[in-house]
């Protein structure tokens, strides 16, 4: 039950990953965009794709907490203990992130739109980085039942290059999907921009990852050989070949699958960074089965997750339906009567 | 004396700024909350009315309520997710013990507020190009998610108020968990409706008083009437009911928590015959300073009789209960809240009372200058709520289970101090922006129902707007952005 439980979390943190870290990929290239003039068509193609979606996309997150403090409170307990300044920057990152780019929307004025778009595209780099500082610090086995905070766990070559690495995943994965989006949109002078920019990503992750192999290979060992060895390696393979595949198909500019390996490809990393940590929970400190809560609760959060899966899934599906179908669109100024006022920019 | 300074001595440094640090994000997060329970449903029911009745005023003001619902959401996310780490990064005491006992709530909650955000973008979204009533059913489910995800919320709260579900191990780790009876405490049921009917008032009284604000400001128009009445409408209905459920809440209390009823009453020792006491100051001795006493009432409001005996904080050790500062603190919350409730009944008595004679609203300008002030008085009562069931909980997080003490990160507090401060100066700012966003689209919604008709002619309807729609392709694709910093690239605009 626990070990279900634990694969449910890791469904979710790919989840989490895949779709908040496509917008955090926007954030990344809305802050390389350029001055208010030079980024004004890139960031308006990421304000119309992930303004639907960026929400829901948020959620998951939501969900990744509650099923690690009711399915596995010890490890809760230890990892924000031990890695308390990463996950409260992250949380920061966060706020700023949201705020960001909601207020941008309906702000007239070019001088707060850059605030904003500052705030939204900043927060977009710092957060996920310490998210993945904090997989890193994880993954390390640098967490323990009873570490105390410290600069140690987060604050070393396994964590800073998961933080890079998560950047550089979600720069990858944003780049892609900015590309269907702007073919969608019919925006075809921005397919080649977030063409070359997705390309430029996939190489970064590719240098990254191979700079990663020999600095952790004794910094997180027990992980690292669950990755190079066995089902971890496996699906390392399967993610390869999958950011390949998208790259291929990015290469020969046919744009109808790429989003769909790209995902995948970062959820089969995430897949493997699950294997290669099993049978633990915090790398050989303690087991999955050791942080496992009562197994009752474990029971009525799989039937919860069940029906949830039963309810949410049909609407999310027909939310990401309808805002590929175009059929997602904002309320304008003409839709609310509103008129433009005195020291509008817009 | 001595058991202050034992309560000191036991008192970690980073207890304070952790404490303030919850509380403001809290007390920040609960002013949005009653918009992303209740607004949707207010919203829906206009949009009814203009769908069945083709009232295209009723249609307008759904979807500038709307347009607001996205920005308050938006924030309201923002701020909940910074909650859910909170409780890891300032209470990992408490989620490492407990989490599995009452954390199932924020899973049902979890799952819930998923499929709100779903639907809300669906709804938000759909305005213009989904089939109207397609649009309206799809939104429908929103209120029931709504309510589901205050069910998952009140659930772990009601489970620290008075928990259960678990029995202890000889280490004192809960074991034989019984998920049924943790979500279902016994002051869960008081506890829930009176949250969700408080949450319903709530944004029902704001969105009136906006329109009793401009109707106070002349704009007499069928646009302010129909704004003013449907949602004032709601929350009359709703005030006597709340009466009710928040009386059957304290009486739960005082069945269920009878410290935390002491505190809020301020009743110092155990006794029959117990007073009132509106307001008034604990003093740690005992004696109350101030207030208005009226004798026997506290007895009669408990149990219905003046022989009714009421628990006095004294009943326990000085340790184990509020201290006289935060039971001070409980009760000016509670005795404001019921003000305030008693006040609103007596407003919605007077719109009843019109409405029977009249079959229209009040004429009175005082009717409306208090229908105007009623929505800042329920944002009041909510922080207020809150603060009684918190801070008259103290010194426990799990009631009579784990100190706060106890919970609390082991961080350093000048960490936690600078957090704070952080966090204080990115929630001024992020809600600053937030109610300077919302009250600018109301300025340019009025000037254009002011009569610049003429002024909006003169732009092609989705020019003046940063965001066009998507689908049609953007006029400037060729043109990457020649113009200056105050023009629009849109071909026509100016």
């Amino acid at each position: 039950m626990a070990e279900f439980i634990a694969w449910v979390l890791v469904l979710a943190i790919a989840a989490y990953a895949c779709a908040g870290g496509t917008d955090y990929g926007a954030g990344f290239w809305d802050l390389l965009a350029g001055g208010a003039e030079r980024g004004k068509r890139p960031r308006w193609l990421i304000d119309h794709a992930m303004a639907p979606v960026w929400e829901v996309n948020n959620v998951w997150l939501v969900f990744v907490l509650v099923i690690m403090w009711t399915g596995f409170p010890t490890m809760f307990q230890a990892v924000f203990s031990a890695l308390w300044l990463p996950l409260a920057l992250a949380a920061v990152g966060l706020v700023l992130r949201g705020a960001g780019f909601a207020l941008r929307k309906p702000t007239r004025r070019l001088a707060r739109r850059r605030i904003y778009g500052a705030m939204f595209a900043v927060s977009s780099l710092v957060t996920p980085f310490f998210l993945g500082a904090v997989l890193g610090g994880i993954a390390s086995g640098r967490v323990k039942v009873g570490t105390t905070a410290a600069a140690d766990a987060w604050a070393n070559g396994t964590s800073v290059l998961a933080g890079l690495l998560a950047i550089a995943a979600t720069a990858f994965l944003g780049a892609v999907f900015l590309c269907s989006d702007a073919l969608r949109f019919g925006a075809h002078d921005l397919v080649d921009y977030f063409r070359v920019r997705a390309l430029i990503a996939f190489g970064a992750v590719v240098v990254l990852a191979l700079i990663a192999l020999p600095v952790t290979r004794d910094d997180a060992r027990y992980v690292w050989d669950g990755l190079t060895g066995g089902l971890g390696l496996l699906l390392i393979i399967l993610a390869a070949v999958c950011g390949l595949a998208t790259v291929l198909l990015l290469l020969r500019r046919s744009h109808g699958w790429t989003r769909y390996t790209s995902v995948a490809s970062v959820a089969l990393t995430v897949g493997a960074w699950g294997c290669a940590q099993r049978p633990y929970a915090l790398p050989t400190s303690l087991t999955v089965a050791e942080a496992a809560g009562a197994a009752h609760t474990l029971r009525w959060l799989m039937i919860v997750t069940a029906i949830a899966i039963v309810l949410v899934g049909p609407a999310l599906v027909l939310l990401y339906r309808l805002d590929t179908m175009g059929e997602l669109e904002e309320l304008t100024d003409a839709d609310t009567g509103a008129v433009r006022a005195a020291g509008d920019d817009l | 004396m001595f058991s202050t300074a034992v309560l000191l001595a036991n008192t970690p440094d980073q207890l304070l700024p952790a404490r303030e640090l919850m509380a403001f994000t809290l007390a920040s997060h609960i002013l949005l909350v009653p918009f992303g329970v209740a607004l949707p449903f207010i919203t829906l029911l206009m949009h009814h009315r203009g769908l069945r009745r083709n009232d295209p005023v009723a249609l307008l003001l759904a979807r500038r309520w709307s347009a607001v619902m996205a920005v308050q959401f938006a924030i309201g996310i923002i701020t909940g997710t910074v909650l859910s780490f909170e409780f890891g990064l300032l209470w990992p005491g408490m989620m490492g013990r407990w989490g599995d006992v009452f954390g199932l709530g924020f899973g049902v909650e979890a799952w819930a507020f998923f499929l709100e955000a779903v639907l809300i973008a669906i709804y938000l979204y759909g305005w213009r190009r989904l089939k109207p009533w397609t649009h309206f059913w799809l939104a429908v489910p929103l209120p029931p998610a709504a309510l589901m995800g205050a069910f998952g919320i009140i659930a772990a709260n009601s489970w620290m108020n008075t928990p259960q579900g678990f029995s202890l191990d000889a280490r004192g780790r809960p074991i034989d968990v019984d998920v049924r009876q943790a979500i279902f405490t016994p002051i869960f049921g008081p506890e829930y409706w009176h949250f969700v009917v408080a949450m319903l008032l709530t944004a029902a009284y704001v969105v009136a008083g906006v329109y009793a604000v401009g109707w106070l400001r002349g704009r007499r128009d069928r646009y302010h009437r129909l704004g003013f009445t449907v949602p004032f409408t709601v929350a009359a209905i709703l005030t006597p009911v709340q009466f009710m459920l928040g009386d059957s809440a304290a009486r739960a209390v005082f069945h269920k928590q009878p410290i935390k009823f002491a505190a809020t009453e301020i009743v110092w020792k155990t006794d029959t015959h117990v007073p009132e006491y509106m307001f008034g100051r604990l003093n740690s001795d005992g004696t109350i300073s101030g207030g208005l006493k009226i004798p026997q009432l506290d007895s009669i409001l408990a149990g219905f009789k003046p022989s009714t005996q009421v628990t006095g904080l004294t009943s326990v050790p000085a340790a184990d209960r509020p201290t006289a500062v935060q039971a001070t603190i409980a009760h000016w919350a509670f005795d404001i809240m019921v003000t305030i409730g008693s006040l609103l009944i007596l407003l919605a008595l007077w719109y009843a009372w019109s409405w029977w004679r009249h079959r229209d609203n009040p004429r009175g300008r005082w009717f409306y200058r208090c229908a105007a002030i009623s929505g800042v008085a329920c944002l009041v009562t909510v922080e207020c709520g809150w603060i009684t069931t918190e801070v008259g909980r103290q010194p426990w997080i799990v009631y009579h289970r784990m100190r706060v003490s106890e919970a609390v990160t082991s961080t350093d507090a000048s960490g936690i101090w600078t957090m704070l401060g952080i966090v204080m100066a990115v929630y001024v700012l992020v809600f600053g922006a937030f109610l300077a966003v919302v009250l600018k689209m109301r300025t340019r919604w009025r000037i254009a129902d002011e009569g610049s008709a003429a002024a909006r002619a003169e732009l092609p309807p989705e020019d003046d707007t940063p965001y066009g729609p998507r689908s049609e392709p953007e006029p400037a694709a060729a043109a990457v952005a020649p113009d200056g910093g105050s023009g629009h690239t849109s071909g026509g605009a100016s």
